[in-house]
């Protein structure tokens, strides 16, 4: 039984500091990623993520030249670029995925150029590694309040404006005919996305953020019906994601060919991928059983 | 450096005839997920020993129909969003397999001048004329489906087969862009001189003209600053594409506001008239 045990969880698992941090750090932001991601999904806003994720490099590059904690550049930024998204009309649906590249790709390339600085004014070659890939098992346990302050604040936007933007999200015509103030939801909702994948950032990485964004809440979205249900299970199954990632990660140590562990990120990931595939055939089986429900129901009254 | 120079060139001939599609058919998302899947190639080839230029085309090829027929079932951004992720996380994990790990990323990722070895510019040459030929090829297809898809429908024109076609055409573009500018700007070159061009040109093969006209000049200029600079010349290349696209918009906004005036002004004429009478 403790040989069993020992096979799945390698020796000091449990014991080990950096495990510790990164079981509780990765957790919080998953359950974040994936309640406001349920939002960012139905919204149709997956590029938008995308992109904000992307700019945030920006950010987090630049911190580090200033030598102040990533996390403030990748939200900063990502904030700053939600905003300016919205006023070069992302809103339209014709045109809004071109606005939202071309911010994009300015931002990748002030990334670039702060990442070059950062590698020729310094020795150590890591930063670009940590910025892009994550460093979930490099965070500080100083972060830590700091991580639970804005997945709070991302937490706050998306539950005090969840009627308006559920409603905006299915249909912006009968929000607005409601008296929702559609594009100051719109904003609020970018903003909140903007924080969940700077905190990602921190732990994944922030050109894979996008995956605990996207994937559990598309995966919950396909088997789930009401949302209130569907947003719980994104949080429960980018938890699940991140925390078995951390475990393989840990495992991988003693895995070939290298002598060093596997990337988390690569873990978190592949599993949020295979979940999103395993989601498919249970979303359609669903649909097919209401499909034969709904024609049972109408042909009952006939015989 | 001169191998640079016509692989460059090429790439942006490539990357403006391309890119014109990619801004007609509102495929930015893909057109940006491709190269970023490439990367992933790249990252396996180097690790394998085998050539670069395979790996990419291999990688953004398996990508583009990954996001084809993974989009056809659910939601189409999703797919795309999760392949491009899941594609960029198993380049993270070949390339930290690899000794060279933080210098490789970085040019893989941002571009690099001399990322390009001249045994490159045979492969490169033949895949930017098949590239530039199929567009050619598929120019009244491709211009009927992205403009009016109904209609391209109505005249035998598969939507799927098509998307198809233009998905390995974005591939095989990708592949011979993404050395110079790295894998996250190649995009910025495929959208941002195409988006200023169809914004100030209205005819088609006017606008595809230009396209290339100015993804070619931006592409000139990127290398020739990053050489002098030693910058990373995906820098440049971002920085040139968002500003192609906002003197686009700005010339758009001005013949816009023109026409407008003309209009008020030809109303106004006929309401002098009409009152005249």
């Amino acid at each position: 039984m403790s040989y069993l045990l020992h096979l799945v969880f390698a020796p000091g698992f449990f014991g080990n500091g950096p495990v510790r941090v990164a079981l509780l750090a990765g957790g919080l932001v998953a359950v974040v990623s994936g309640i406001v991601g349920a939002f960012a999904v139905l919204r149709g806003q997956s590029y938008a993520g995308h992109a904000l994720a992307d700019i945030s490099v920006t950010g987090g590059s630049g911190s580090y030249l200033a030598g102040i904690s990533p996390l403030w550049g990748f939200v900063g930024v990502g904030v700053l670029a939600a905003a300016v998204m919205d006023l070069i009309g992302v809103r339209r649906p014709r045109g809004r995925d071109l606005a939202t590249g071309i911010v994009r790709g300015a931002g990748l390339g002030l990334a670039a150029l702060f990442l070059y600085w950062a590698a020729t004014s310094s020795s150590s070659s890591g930063t670009t590694i940590s910025i892009l890939f994550g460093s979930m098992f490099t965070i500080s346990t100083q972060t830590v309040p700091l991580i639970v302050g804005l997945g709070a604040a991302a937490l706050a936007i998306v539950g005090a404006t969840y009627r308006p933007l559920l409603l905006s999200s299915v249909s912006g015509d009968l929000a607005a005919a409601r008296g929702v103030a559609v594009r100051a939801t719109g904003v609020a909702c970018l903003v909140a996305i903007a924080i969940a994948v700077s905190l990602s950032a921190m732990t994944i990485g922030a050109i894979l953020s996008t995956a605990l964004l996207v994937g559990p809440a598309a995966a919950a979205l396909r088997v789930a019906r009401r949302p209130g249900l569907a947003v719980a299970l994104a949080a429960g199954l980018g938890l699940a994601a991140t925390w078995l990632g951390v475990l393989l990660s840990y495992d991988s140590y003693y895995w070939p060919p290298a002598g060093h562990g596997w990337p988390v990120s690569f873990f978190v990931v592949a599993l949020v991928f295979v979940i999103y595939l395993a989601a498919q055939p249970a979303g359609a089986w669903r649909a097919r059983r209401a499909r034969r429900r709904e024609e049972g129901g109408a042909c009952s009254p006939a015989s | 450096m001169t191998g640079t120079w016509i692989v460059g060139t090429i790439a942006a001939v490539v990357a403006g005839a391309v890119g014109l599609f990619v801004v007609l058919r509102g495929a930015a998302f893909v057109a940006d997920a491709v190269p970023q899947g490439a990367f992933a190639g790249a990252a396996g080839a180097s690790l394998l020993g085998v050539s670069t230029l395979l790996g990419l085309g291999v990688a953004s090829l398996a990508g583009a129909l990954g996001i084809g027929w993974l989009g056809r079932r659910g939601r189409r951004d999703v797919a795309t969003a999760l392949t491009l992720v899941m594609m960029l996380g198993l380049g993270a994990l070949f390339l930290s397999f690899s000794t060279e790990y933080a210098p490789e990323v970085e040019a893989l990722l941002f571009g690099e001048i001399l990322g390009v070895s001249p045994g490159d510019v045979v492969p490169v040459a033949i895949g930017g004329a098949l590239c530039v030929a199929a567009t050619v090829a598929m120019f009244r297809p491709l211009l009927l489906s992205s403009v009016a898809s109904d209609l391209a429908a109505a005249r035998g024109l598969r939507p799927a087969w098509v998307e198809s076609a233009f998905l390995i055409i974005v591939a095989l573009a990708t592949s011979m862009t993404l050395p110079v500018t790295g894998a996250l700007l190649v995009f910025s070159l495929m959208i941002g001189p195409p988006a200023a061009a169809r914004s100030v040109a209205v005819r088609p093969e006017l606008a595809l003209g230009l396209s290339v006209v100015l993804s070619v000049a931006t592409m000139w200029a990127s290398i020739a600053a990053s050489y002098v600079t030693n910058w990373p010349p995906g820098f440049f290349v971002g920085a040139l594409g968002a500003g192609c696209y906002g003197a686009g918009r700005v010339v758009a906004a001005r013949r816009g506001s023109r026409r407008a005036g003309a209009v008020r002004g030809a109303r106004s004429l006929a309401g002098a008239l009409s009152a005249g009478r």
